[in-house]
């Protein structure tokens, strides 16, 4: 090896990615890790919205895993860039709404438009893709797709599948030793975990696949229904944020309730009060309720019956709740709470 | 510390606070300080950690109500 080389390397957080790094650098090459926000990110502080979630452990993993590769990490918001890749995935979705072959198109396509740039100075991506991982986006047939459609065509090197593949420009040129790379395929775990054990890596997140909302049955049920009340397939940030949050029912298709089901959840969603109608329980403990959608005076009564429901004047016979809107018009309403049997099952989104 | 620079993440769920404080210290010298104000408990253990793969250090973090705020000094150029 002439000259120091220098790869950036794709960080989800998970095993793969970190063996993938780790592998590249154990030749020699400055890595450094690159992790891309999408909006749909799976880290423990969205659980940890809910207060009873806020015993876990809260750690980014790829900062974790950046720290246990003792390499810096840049992370880069592409959640406006994203859009367009969950609302028109070219090569469809894989489980539920996940655009997952879309999904590592785009971000080798990113990590190569940030990495090659001249400040930066990358000569090669690494990813920890293993053919015959994933169903939809790690197969053989993908791996050159996703290779030509992203433009990093042979300067995009998956160390731990590589030898089931052509050799790519820094094998050629001699920037990595192809024999040390692996020929790892299919969805067995333990040539990775004893890579892991080689490396002294015990602790480390799950593997790939549970990373992304849009792999979530509920998550994507959610989605689609925001898209279908609209009339229009959209979202913005604050959309997929609140789809994590509470208890969605929504009554008629113009309006839905999000609940907030514990303290933390409630406080999280007083952020949005500026932005919704919202009503809270006056006369008990009680959640506090956005209304997104446009309700009538009707709708809100309903609402206020419901969000009494989950209070702890269930039971009570009447309880106060107050409707507020976004410009800070207050209306009391005195309500009785709605029995289960008035929710329909098929109002929770 | 009245010089720093300020951020303003709060309502913002992690990484979010750690991209801003990212975009904050682009480009800024060695010897920096920023302030960062998030109400995201994961940002006590993100934004140490983001200070030492990058070589910045907190310097200092406070509770007020809700909010939390931590200083971070950049120790290297990002």
């Amino acid at each position: 090896m002439n000259e120091p080389r220098k790869a950036v390397a794709l960080i989800s957080g998970g095993l793969d990615s970190m063996l993938a790094a780790k592998v590249i650098m154990e030749q020699g090459v400055t890595v450094e890790g690159l992790n891309f926000y999408t909006g749909f990110c799976v880290e423990g502080h969205t659980h940890a919205i809910r207060s009873t979630d806020r015993k876990r452990e809260k750690r980014n993993n790829a900062l974790w895993v950046a720290e246990q590769l003792g390499i810096p990490l840049h992370i880069v918001d592409i959640s406006e860039q994203y859009k367009d890749i969950v609302l028109n995935p070219k090569h469809g979705y894989g489980q539920n709404l996940n655009p997952c072959l879309d999904c590592k198109i785009f971000m080798v396509h990113k990590a190569k438009a940030w990495g090659f740039l001249e400040e930066n100075g990358f000569d090669f991506i690494v990813t920890g893709e293993v053919i015959g991982q994933r169903p939809k986006s790690q197969r053989l047939d993908t791996m050159p797709l996703i290779a030509r459609e992203s433009g990093a065509d042979e300067r995009l090197v998956r160390p731990l599948t590589a030898k089931n593949l052509p050799p790519t420009l820094p094998e050629r040129e001699g920037w990595i030793d192809r024999d040390k790379l692996y020929d790892f395929h299919g969805r067995n775990r333990k040539p990775q975990m004893a890579l892991a054990a080689q490396f002294g890596f015990h602790d480390y997140a799950q593997p790939a696949g549970g990373c992304c909302f849009l792999t979530d049955r509920q998550y994507s049920a959610k989605l689609e229904d925001l898209w279908q009340a609209r009339g229009v397939r959209d979202y913005s940030l604050d959309d997929i944020v609140l789809l994590k949050v509470g208890r969605h029912i929504r009554p008629a298709p113009h309006f839905k309730l999000i609940v907030g089901r514990d303290e933390g959840e409630n406080h999280f969603l007083e952020g949005y009060r500026k932005q919704f109608v919202h009503l809270r329980i006056e006369s008990h403990l009680g959640p506090l309720t956005l209304i997104d959608g446009t309700p009538a005076a009707a709708d809100l009564k309903l609402a206020a019956r419901i969000a009494a429901r989950f209070s702890q004047g269930r039971d009570a016979e009447r309880v106060q709740v107050s409707v507020h809107t976004p410009d800070t018009t207050v209306e009391m309403l005195e309500v009785t709470p709605a029995a289960p049997t008035e929710i329909a099952p098929r109002w929770y989104v | 510390m009245s010089d720093a620079i300020e951020v303003d993440a709060r309502g913002l769920l992690c990484p979010l606070p750690v991209i801003r404080l990212q975009a904050a210290a682009k480009g800024q010298a060695v010897g920096v300080t920023i302030k960062i104000t998030a109400t995201d408990p994961g940002v006590r253990a993100d934004i140490p950690a983001w200070c030492r793969v990058h070589g910045h250090a907190v310097v200092a973090e406070r509770q007020d109500g809700r909010d939390i705020e931590i200083t971070v000094k950049l120790g290297s150029a990002p």
